[in-house]
């Protein structure tokens, strides 16, 4: 028994097709500021004028150019196709000038219906405690529950945060990814627009998740949003967020950075479902700073983008503090997803845990690059990291790179990962009982990520599942 | 002695590739966590004569064994044919070069098809002089069916001579043949090391390579192997006891570049003092490799509060149908295995002492040669005799 597993069928393809349709319209473009196309001390200059932003933050902003410019393209290490980023041709604020409404009345008509498409008013009704929405630059909605409100809570976008709410903002505000940490990382502090900053009051427990949804809307156009976490002595939150940009045929650029700062005694999750469209690149850096007996958590899954390079990290600086990465990825054709976990255990007793899964269909290639770093003078720490990866056809393409620093010997570390397929036999065990090929497919791969998509909010689980079965439908032909 | 043409025009243009080559920086991958301040040479010269003496057993006919220099002049075309064929890959090209252009001393070895050498090919290197560089070469050749092994030993005259060694392998397994290489390295505490090893694997063949390492400040291991063809195996293995301020530093590759070829990686660490290790192990599967099996496993046991493990096992599949795995483990002797040989009556400076050594012995066990297992157990003995 054979399979001819270099064809993908129409009926597949229209199963895809379906799907990535979801993401894939866009409205006329309606914006009253544009900072043109490509970068330089100029447009930083027009963001900030735009933003009305304070000097410290135009300071932040050149700075980052600088560093940005000054800094080389990272492909020693990671994939050329970097090299095919055009800065010059990308537009990097695009906004219609209004603030982000309370409420979904007064949002712009086509930006509603952006958003009713993709569902996150109704998620709202329904499990959450909070929305931001951002389209393009700017976020068009921002709203949390009135009794979280009251409780202290906030729930705004950075722009809002680093002006209304300087005092908690700016300590922490680029403190734990500086600027010159990768490229990137300069690039999204030169030119950052949009993002959540989130503050959480002490002994705060917040029991639905808050949310926020990004969206692309223009082409050519580079999102760089900035988020900042803040969960302060004994809180807890958990936060979402999705993201969809039409399927335009020049590339996009999505580069995000993400703070999380976790007091305390704090708990934070951070849950990403990334389905970008395959013109996407999405260079993220990602990274909480969880102090003592605190935890954090990142829940990572990248369905979509064309290349997606994003590492979450975790820096253990407390004693006893808790990093996670639970990480989904599916690659498919023309997809690259490079992904992977930090964990920086700066402290005693610290411990942090990786579980990795990547599943790569048809020309698809997906990456796991880790590091975890045990300094000297500490005692009691553990890492556990595991990556499994599942090639389903014969030019999927697997790698997997961690880096492991220990000093000293009171310390455990363990690393393991394996590579392998959907057996013949599975198949046909399946097939046998009358379970058809695409479908029996569907299942195991189903299996394979099981265990993590439970990690995943029921909502989440459920939506993931029928995103990873449409997409491995009829991958074998 | 004349050097025949080709081999002169081929040094020639090693050292110019040497001095156009770039010296590596620890921003290239592979020399990421590396010790570049141990590649300055500054000062050091060729050595003027090598120390190496070869204990060949009686040989079965067509069985060619002599020192490199000889085999130049005698077997010029076949070593025309396989002497370092291809570029390294996993950093050290600048060095590779360096040692094309003043290779000195070394063994060559051919077993003809069907042969079988049974008795093991013992080569003694002894570094000597101070800021002396020697290039030892190991070129070992076996034809179809053919079974070999050779155990190559690098020690120093003294104590106090500050050496540099650069050695090269190629070890190509011919069909069906068993080629086992055993390196020993336990040069003086001042020296430096650098081991570059390639092995060929042809279709049916099995390529043992084991490097152990007690000796030099800092040793630089590269292995690789590259198989061919089908039902092709190679076992890599090394056993390292880095103590005081010693630095090793490992870089492998298992590629699979042929179908149902499998391959065996293990390296054992064990870290006492300030030692530090580098780990970095690659497989790549080539796309047509399908139905491949490969192993990478790295332990590091860390014997005290000072040592550093680094490990980056990487694996890049490109195939179907196959079965990979890597492992790397960095922890210490638990206090129950302790309490267990104190249960005993054996104290626990001895109790870790076993464990220590039985972490060690692991990787000689898979050597599968009783009199290469035997010289590498004495040679761990004697390190821990230091201890």
């Amino acid at each position: 028994m054979s399979y001819d597993t270099s064809t993908i069928d129409q009926e597949t393809q229209d199963a895809i097709s379906v799907d990535q349709a979801k993401g894939d319209f866009s409205f006329p473009e309606n914006h009253k500021f544009d900072a043109g196309v490509g970068l330089s001390s100029d447009t930083v200059d027009y963001i900030s004028n735009v933003k009305d932003d304070p000097d410290w933050v135009r300071e932040f902003r050149h700075k980052g150019l600088k560093t940005f410019l000054d800094k080389p393209m990272p492909t020693n290490w990671a994939t050329k196709d970097l090299e095919n980023i055009d800065f010059d041709k990308i537009r990097y604020y695009l906004s219609d000038g209004q603030k982000p409404k309370r409420s979904w009345d007064e949002v712009p008509p086509e930006v509603l219906e952006t958003f009713e498409r993709l569902g996150v008013p109704e998620q709202e009704r329904a499990f959450l405690a909070g929305v931001e929405a951002q389209y393009d630059s700017e976020a068009a909605y921002s709203n949390v529950k009135e009794e979280l409100e009251k409780d202290g809570v906030i729930f705004v976008n950075s722009t809002e945060g680093l002006k209304e709410h300087e005092e908690i903002f700016r300590p922490w505000f680029g403190k734990v990814i500086p600027t010159g940490d990768n490229k990137f990382s300069a690039l999204n502090s030169a030119v950052f627009s949009g993002g959540s900053f989130i503050y959480i009051p002490k002994g705060l427990k917040v029991k639905h998740p808050l949310q926020a949804y990004f969206r692309i809307n223009s082409e050519n156009f580079g999102q760089f949003e900035r988020t900042l976490i803040i969960a302060d002595e004994g809180s807890e939150v958990m936060y979402m967020e999705g993201c969809t940009a039409p399927k335009f045929e020049t590339a996009t650029l999505h580069s995000a950075v993400v703070e999380l700062v976790a007091m305390k005694d704090a708990k934070i999750q951070y849950i990403t479902v990334q389905n970008w469209s395959s013109n996407v690149f999405n260079l993220v850096t990602k990274r909480g700073m969880a102090h003592e007996d605190a935890e954090i958590r990142w829940i990572d899954c990248n369905i979509g983008s064309r290349l997606t390079m994003k590492y979450p990290g975790v820096v253990m600086k407390g004693e006893r503090a808790r990093g996670e990465v639970i990480s989904i990825a599916l690659a498919n054709d023309g997809q690259h997803q490079d992904t992977g976990a930090k964990m920086i255990h700066a402290a005693d007793n610290t411990t942090s845990n990786v579980i990795s899964k990547s599943i790569s269909v048809g020309e698809g290639r997906s990456t796991y690059r880790g590091q975890v770093h045990i300094p000297k003078n500490l005692k009691g720490c553990k890492n556990n990291t595991e990556c499994d990866a599942l090639l389903i056809n014969s030019h999927s393409k697997t790698d997997t790179y961690p880096a492991i620093t220990v000093r000293g010997n009171q310390h455990v570390t363990q690393h393991e990962a394996s590579v392998s397929q959907v057996s013949e036999e599975m198949l046909f065990y399946m097939e046998q009982r009358g379970i058809p090929e695409a479908a029996a497919m569907s299942l195991a791969v189903n299996g394979f990520i099981n265990e993590l998509a439970q990690e995943f909010p029921m909502e989440y689980s459920v939506e993931l599942k029928r995103l990873v079965e449409l997409e491995m439908e009829g991958s074998v032909g | 002695m004349t050097t025949p043409a080709w081999f002169a025009e081929l040094q020639e243009a090693a050292q110019a590739e040497y001095e156009s080559l770039p010296m590596p920086t620890r921003k290239i991958e592979s020399w990421r966590f590396g010790n570049i301040k141990q590649l300055d040479f500054e000062g050091f010269t060729p050595e003027d004569q090598t120390n190496i003496t070869l204990s060949i057993p009686d040989l079965p006919e067509g069985v060619i064994c002599m020192p490199f220099e000889e085999a130049l002049e005698k077997h010029s075309d076949l070593l025309q044919q396989y002497f370092m064929r291809n570029t390294p890959r996993l950093g050290s090209e600048k060095f590779a070069a360096l040692h094309k252009a003043n290779v000195k001393g070394g063994l060559f070895l051919y077993v003809p098809d069907d042969v079988v050498v049974e008795t093991p090919i013992e080569v003694n290197h002894s570094l000597s002089g101070s800021n002396k560089i020697s290039f030892p070469h190991t070129l070992i050749i076996t034809g179809k069916n053919a079974e070999v092994s050779v155990l190559d030993r690098f020690s120093s005259a003294n104590n106090e001579d500050a050496g540099l060694c650069i050695a090269v392998n190629d070890l190509i397994a011919g069909e069906g043949s068993r080629l086992t290489y055993c390196a020993l390295q336990e040069v003086n505490l001042t020296s430096r090391f650098i081991q570059i090893n390639e092995t060929t694997v042809e279709r049916g063949a099995t390529a043992k390579a084991f490097t152990l390492n007690t000796g030099a400040q800092w040793a630089r291991n590269e292995s690789l192997s590259k198989l061919n063809g089908e039902g092709g195996h190679s076992d890599m293995l090394s056993c390292s006891i880095p103590s005081g301020t010693q630095q090793f530093d490992q870089r492998t590759f298992q590629h699979h570049a042929a179908p149902h070829t499998n391959s065996d990686l293990l390296y054992k660490n064990s870290l006492h003092e300030n030692a530090k290790t580098v780990f970095s192990g690659l497989i790549l599967v080539d796309e047509d490799a399908h139905y491949t099996d490969a192993y990478q496993t790295c332990r590091n046991l860390m014997m005290n509060d000072t040592a550093e493990a680094n490990s980056m096992p990487g694996l890049e599949i490109n195939a179907d149908q196959v079965k990979c795995s890597h492992g790397s483990t960095s922890a210490t002797i638990s206090d129950e295995e302790i309490f267990y040989l104190r249960a005993r009556g054996i104290p626990p400076h001895k109790a870790r002492r076993l464990i220590a050594l039985g972490f060690s012995a692991q990787a000689v066990d898979k050597i599968g040669n009783e009199v290469l297992e035997t010289a590498a157990f004495e040679a761990i003995e004697r390190k821990f005799a230091t201890l």
